[in-house]
């Protein structure tokens, strides 16, 4: 009598595995990945953390470290609420289900070129064409905040209920009535979470893309750095550490009140 | 005060004339076979007939939710099957349908839902900003007050049973101030009495406006209590066509084929 296998070998996945381990052997040996340079490196990295301590709260400090918080802050909020305004009708109109598909097609082009690049790059691009500051800032998360929030609106509108949307077809409503009247009610409790996650997301994001000259709080972290005053860098992460809570906080606040 | 007889077809007249009508969703696979059908101004017709034998298609047909291959669909004076754009728009502000699935917007409230009914006569920023003209929400509260759902009129649709959505769908349809009323399997999805009670509703109502009603029903029984009229469809084409007395077993046994089912 044969026996019966109930698992039989998948050869592709476990060739697969093997390849995977042995690339990544090979890759460690020619990058230098050794365990000397890791014990070396924790070696220094113990008096960067000696450094690092205490945080420096002079009043000076304070005052530098609250203007570039206010402005990352306002870098997150503008960047959130023209991401917001403009990724509701771009995500629509990249939507298979109402949309006609060559606009659908293009949609969804524009949103996969806005997504390509993560914000930091993106930020050095705009660094480059507009200059240091803020407004690099702001259009680099736009341009994040579009391209999560657009491509969310258009899975969400693609997975709502077309049965209210053949009723209002049915009375001879237009197709903006019936968007406004039976797409946006089934999208917006989940546009609003998404919303509340990308204030939080640009939040962090905004310091980060102030390393690279994109203004707000990211700056004067970089500026601590290159002035080696680690007791100040010690403040700032603290800082933003404690501002990235609070909005992950404010933002499950926002989830919940509009469930 | 009857009005007097209209030819039909003409304007006035609420006769719905089908020719010819023949819908293939895959080319050479035909749901509806040259189907001609004439629907008197008046009284409920009843299609009944096997799942997947075109019904739908034949109801979905009339106010163009699907789109015929070929044939004529007239009403009022227009041949619905050539409509297009805001000309068809137009068109099916006249034509109220009643769903299955009462097909409503669970997330709005019941008098939201009631007033999508006007929905082909308002300016979309009056739709967004939930501005109805006065006398729209007087008569939304009215159909509601008169289908016994007053009370749930500001709570979400989501929140009431089978029977009271299908009320409310039925309210949104009247809304329309409709010529037709097209109901599709409108009882399918509910219980026995509650089904009696909506095809009570949906007769009365329509009786009242003296406006026809055309209803796809695959309960035989309801079929001849509620409707003057049946017409039977197997594959695509009209195998009964008459008074819901003249209907017998052997008209049942070429719609559904198959013996065995009736006793």
């Amino acid at each position: 009598m044969m026996t019966r296998v109930a698992f039989p070998p998948r050869w592709p996945a476990r060739l697969g595995w093997l390849a995977l381990a042995g690339y990544a052997a090979y890759a460690s040996t020619s990058l230098d990945f050794t365990w000397k340079r890791l014990v070396a490196g924790i070696d220094h990295g113990a008096r960067f953390m000696a450094r690092l301590w205490p945080p420096d709260l002079a009043p000076d400090r304070m005052e530098l470290l609250a203007s570039g918080l206010a402005e990352s802050l306002q870098i997150a909020i503008i960047a959130t609420a023209v991401g917001v305004m403009v990724a509701l009708p771009l995500g629509m109109a990249a939507a298979r289900n109402l949309a006609p598909l060559p606009v659908a097609w293009s949609a969804r082009a524009l949103i996969a070129l806005l997504r390509t690049f993560h914000p930091v790059i993106v930020a050095i691009l705009f660094v480059k064409a507009v200059g240091f500051g803020a407004l690099a800032g702001i259009l680099a998360l736009i341009v994040a905040s579009l391209g999560f929030l657009s491509r969310l609106v258009a899975e969400a509108v693609e997975e709502v209920s077309m049965q209210p949307v053949e009723a209002l077809r049915a009375t001879g409503a237009s197709s903006l009535s019936i968007v406004v009247m039976s797409v946006l009610p089934q999208v917006m409790p989940r546009f609003i979470g998404f919303s509340a996650y990308q204030l939080d997301s640009n939040l962090r994001n905004s310091a980060l893309v102030g390393l690279v000259g994109g203004g707000g709080i990211g700056a004067t972290l970089f500026t601590a750095f290159q002035r080696f005053d680690y007791d100040f860098v010690l403040t700032i992460v603290i800082a933003v550490v404690a501002v990235v809570m609070l909005g992950e906080i404010a933002s499950g606040f926002m989830r919940r009140l509009f469930q | 005060m009857a009005a007097p007889q209209q030819p039909a077809g003409s304007v006035a007249d609420r006769t719905l004339v089908i020719r010819h009508l023949h819908k293939e969703y895959l080319a050479g696979e035909p749901v509806l076979r040259d189907l001609s059908l004439t629907v008197p101004g008046h009284g409920v017709t009843a299609v009944i007939g096997p799942s997947g034998t075109g019904k739908s298609t034949l109801i979905r047909c009339i106010n163009r939710l699907v789109d015929p291959t070929s044939g004529e669909i007239m009403f009022r004076g227009q041949d619905l099957a050539r409509l297009s754009g805001r000309a068809l728009r137009l068109a099916r502000r006249r034509i109220g349908m009643v769903f299955q699935e009462y097909n409503l917007v669970e997330r709005l409230s019941v008098i939201e839902n009631v007033l999508c009914g006007r929905l082909g006569y308002l300016p979309v920023w009056r739709a967004w900003l939930r501005r109805f003209p006065a006398v729209d929400i007087d008569r939304a509260f009215d159909l509601l007050d008169a289908a016994g759902l007053g009370e749930f009129a500001t709570q979400r649709a989501d929140q009431l049973s089978g029977g009271q959505r299908q009320r409310v769908g039925i309210a949104r349809a009247l809304m329309q101030e409709p010529d037709l009323l097209l109901a599709d399997e409108p009882t399918s999805s509910l219980d026995p009495k509650t089904s009696v009670e909506i095809m009570e509703l949906i007769a009365s109502r329509a009786a009242e406006r003296s406006i026809p009603v055309m209803i796809n029903i695959h309960n035989v029984e309801l079929a001849r209590r509620f409707a003057d009229r049946i017409i039977g469809l197997a594959r695509g084409e009209i195998v009964f066509d008459g008074p819901p007395g003249a209907l017998e077993e052997s008209h049942l046994v070429r719609i559904y084929g198959g013996e065995g089912w009736l006793e």
